[in-house]
C-alpha cells in the first residue's frame, strides 16, 4: 500500500511491516499504527511514521550508537504487553527532539520505544532509572563548534 | 475525585487485585506499597507527563531541520 509521510513524501510500504501500538503513544493515544522508515542510507536516523496521520512522524534512532552505555530494562508488564519471547526479537529506539541549532537536538532516553519485531508490536515505555531524562544531547561533542 | 483518609499500615483496594498500602509517613513524604498484577503498569505521574510533553515537541520537527541534522551528523562522523 501507499502512504503519505511527513518527511519522505509518498512511499510504498509493506503492510506486514506495520507496527501496532495498542495504547498509542503518550500525547497521541489515538495513533495505533506506525511504520519505521529509514531517513536515508547514510545515517542511522529512522522515521516512525503514523499510518493514519501523514503529518505525524517521529525522528528516531537506535540509542546504542550515540549512548553506548545505555540500558533498557523491560518490566514484566512490557514483556507481557508485547508478547516478548526472545531478547533477539526486541528493537529499541529513542525519539529525537530536533532543535535549531541542530547541535541542540536531544534524545528521550527516559521514554524509549520498544518493538517486538517478531509480532510487530510496539510500545513507548518509561524507565525509572534516575540517570535517564527526556532530554539528552545527541551529539555533545558538536556543541559550541557549530550552529 | 474520591477522597479517603488512611493511617499508616492501612490499605485501599482498587478492584479486587490492586492493593495500595501506606507504609510510612515522614513529614510531607508518604511511602506507598503497591500490590498489583504484573500486567498493570505503575509509574510516577511526573515521568509520564514529561514523556508526553517531549513527544509533543518531538512531533513538531520540520523537514528542513531534519536535513540539517543529518548533515551535522555526517560531518561529525567524518571527524572520528
Amino acid at each position: 500500500m501507499k502512504i503519505n509521510t511527513k518527511y519522505l513524501g509518498e512511499v510504498e510500504i509493506n503492510e506486514e511491516k506495520i507496527i501496532e501500538f495498542e495504547n498509542g503513544i503518550p500525547s497521541f493515544l489515538e495513533e495505533k499504527k506506525f511504520i519505521l522508515l529509514p531517513f536515508d542510507e547514510s545515517t542511522p536516523f529512522y522515521i516512525l511514521q503514523s499510518i493514519t496521520t501523514s503529518e505525524l512522524g517521529f525522528v528516531v534512532v537506535s540509542p546504542f550508537h550515540f549512548f553506548p552505555d545505555y540500558q533498557v530494562k523491560l518490566s514484566d508488564a512490557t514483556i507481557e504487553a508485547l508478547t516478548i519471547e526472545n531478547e533477539e526479537d526486541v528493537a529499541v529506539f529513542v525519539i529525537l527532539t530536533v532543535q535549531e541549532p541542530f547541535t541542540n537536538t536531544t534524545a528521550n532516553l527516559q521514554g524509549p520505544v520498544v518493538i517486538n519485531s517478531k509480532v510487530q508490536k510496539g510500545k513507548q515505555i518509561s524507565l525509572n532509572d534516575p540517570n535517564y531524562q527526556t532530554k539528552h544531547l545527541l551529539m555533545p561533542q558538536a556543541v559550541g563548534k557549530e550552529g | 475525585m474520591l477522597v479517603l483518609s488512611r493511617k499508616k499500615d492501612q490499605s485501599i483496594m482498587i478492584g479486587d487485585d490492586i492493593e495500595i498500602t501506606v507504609l510510612a509517613i515522614e513529614g510531607d513524604q508518604i511511602k506507598l506499597g503497591i500490590n498489583a498484577p504484573r500486567s498493570v503498569e505503575i509509574q510516577r505521574k511526573e515521568i509520564f507527563l514529561a514523556i508526553k510533553e517531549e513527544n509533543a515537541s518531538a512531533a513538531s520537527t520540520s523537514v528542513d531541520l531534519l536535513k540539517q541534522l543529518t548533515g551535522t551528523f555526517l560531518s561529525q562522523e567524518d571527524k572520528k
